[in-house]
């Protein structure tokens, strides 16, 4: 009875694709901005803590269509990328993994930022009085201290991609084979006569991938923990 | 030969604080929050001073008015923490190479055998910093700051988070360090007696001044700064 259509399949592979593409692009500057934010004063500091925080709080239909008029085929940026890079991003799956980065970026960069800010700062002084410069100190000593925020970070990130609906679909809309996530498949067979069972079978899929995604984030950032203490 | 003369505003009081520090033991003794681990600091590039200059076997690395101010990782000043600060995700071993990896410079196991024979740590190198107690972490992070051929070793109160009994247990392993190091040491202390075990000079430190220097005597003569 439990048979995907290839037309699920897809979709599936493709949500994970994005997701996975999303998250791997996101973490060096997740990881890069949650050090500015732990670490560094700066003016205007607050103002870069609200921006990066706002996708968790604006509706997700305005991230999207805030990303559409920026990112647009005819939109400043979209063009510029367009006619210099050969990148477009509007109605393409790389416009969903713009939208999934972006709606799970202060997530990723909340996990990070906390694991940081929980390093004793002595330590990395201790490494600089036994010749480690800034980058060397930050490599050997911050990273792998944080590495189990940076983790559960990731999949956090990873998860929230993986469910992201309402920017995506705004930004890149909702075609098969190239924008259709999982999620944006259950919405459209919500929408015709007798597409409840087909729905069902994704939102078990959908279901299935979330838990495995956090028991195993759940395990690697345990795992991660105790190397770290040596157990 | 280390002379330091530095000036630093602290809030509840101005640091300042000028010495010279040759071979042997100097030990920087005062009451706790007389400014010594400031001092130290300062020394070891981890705290910049408003004023003055730091110099150390010939190179200067702090001069307020000539903007000079060698960064930390360049001093090869070692230091032993009063806690520690063993690296927690890395082995003994690890600890203990730490500083001749990141200076990039070549083993050499005579030194490390002499150090590990030195400190009686042999048998902890694959250990973890979390699994040692109080006396074994301290003796591995004495053996971190002198495997990183440091050029002055500072020693900030490292006998203070212990208790009595391992205080001794430690101090036999310091008199060798004292006797054995070719470099000089600054042993940061408010205990007299630790200070008479292991000094050769004294600088004795109230509220971010130095109020005397001298021989161990000077403990005899300003009973006054023992309060602590």
């Amino acid at each position: 009875m439990f048979d995907l259509t290839p037309q699920d399949w897809t979709a599936i592979a493709l949500s994970l694709r994005i997701a996975l593409v999303a998250t791997a692009l996101a973490l060096p500057f997740g990881i890069a901005i949650a050090l500015l934010l732990a670490r560094k004063d700066f003016w205007g500091k607050p103002l870069v803590d609200a921006i990066i925080y706002l996708p968790l709080v604006l509706p997700p239909v305005v991230t999207g269509y805030l990303l559409l008029i920026t990112f647009g085929r005819r939109a400043p940026v979209g063009e510029f990328l367009a006619d210099h890079f050969g990148i477009v991003l509007a109605f393409r799956w790389t416009g969903a993994v713009l939208s999934c980065g972006v709606m799970s970026f202060p997530l990723m960069v909340r996990a990070i930022r906390l694991s940081i800010e929980a390093i004793d700062r002595r330590l990395e002084d201790a490494a600089a009085t036994l010749g480690a410069n800034r980058f060397w100190g930050f490599v050997t000593i911050t990273l792998p201290l944080a590495l189990p925020g940076i983790i559960a970070g990731a999949m956090l990130a990873f998860a929230r991609a993986l469910g992201e609906f309402g920017a995506t679909i705004t930004f890149v809309s909702n075609i098969p084979g190239e924008t259709q996530t999982i999620s944006a498949a259950i919405y459209t067979l919500t929408q015709i006569p007798d597409g409840d069972a087909a729905a069902l079978k994704l939102v078990i899929v959908a279901i299935a991938i979330s838990v495995a995604a956090l028991v195993a984030s759940e395990y690697l950032a345990r795992r991660a923990t105790a190397r770290l203490h040596g157990v | 030969m280390l002379s330091v003369a530095v000036e630093k505003s602290l809030g509840e009081f101005t640091l300042d604080i000028a010495f010279d520090a040759g071979h042997g033991v100097t030990a920087l003794f005062g009451p706790s929050g007389s400014g010594k681990t400031s001092t130290i600091n300062m020394i070891a590039g981890l705290m910049r001073p408003d004023r003055g200059q730091i110099a150390l076997a010939g190179e200067t690395l702090f001069d307020a008015t000539a903007r000079i101010d060698e960064p930390a990782w360049r001093r090869r000043v070692g230091i032993v923490f009063q806690e520690g600060r063993l690296f927690p995700h890395l082995s003994v071993r690890h600890n203990l190479d730490y500083g001749r990896w990141m200076s990039r410079q070549a083993f050499d196991q005579s030194e490390w055998d002499h150090a590990i024979a030195l400190l009686d740590i042999g048998h902890l190198l694959d250990r973890r910093p979390g699994k040692l107690s109080g006396g074994e972490r301290q003796r591995v992070a004495v053996g971190r700051a002198l495997l990183m051929r440091p050029r002055l070793l500072a020693l900030d109160e490292p006998l203070a988070s212990l208790d009595a009994a391992r205080k001794a247990d430690i101090l036999p392993y310091l008199e060798r360090l004292r006797d054995d190091a070719r470099v000089p040491i600054i042993y940061v202390s408010h205990d007299a007696s630790e200070v008479r075990r292991l000094a050769t000079r004294v600088v004795m430190v109230e509220a971010g001044r130095v109020v005397a220097t001298g021989g161990v005597a000077l403990l005899d003569a300003r009973p006054t700064a023992v309060h602590a």
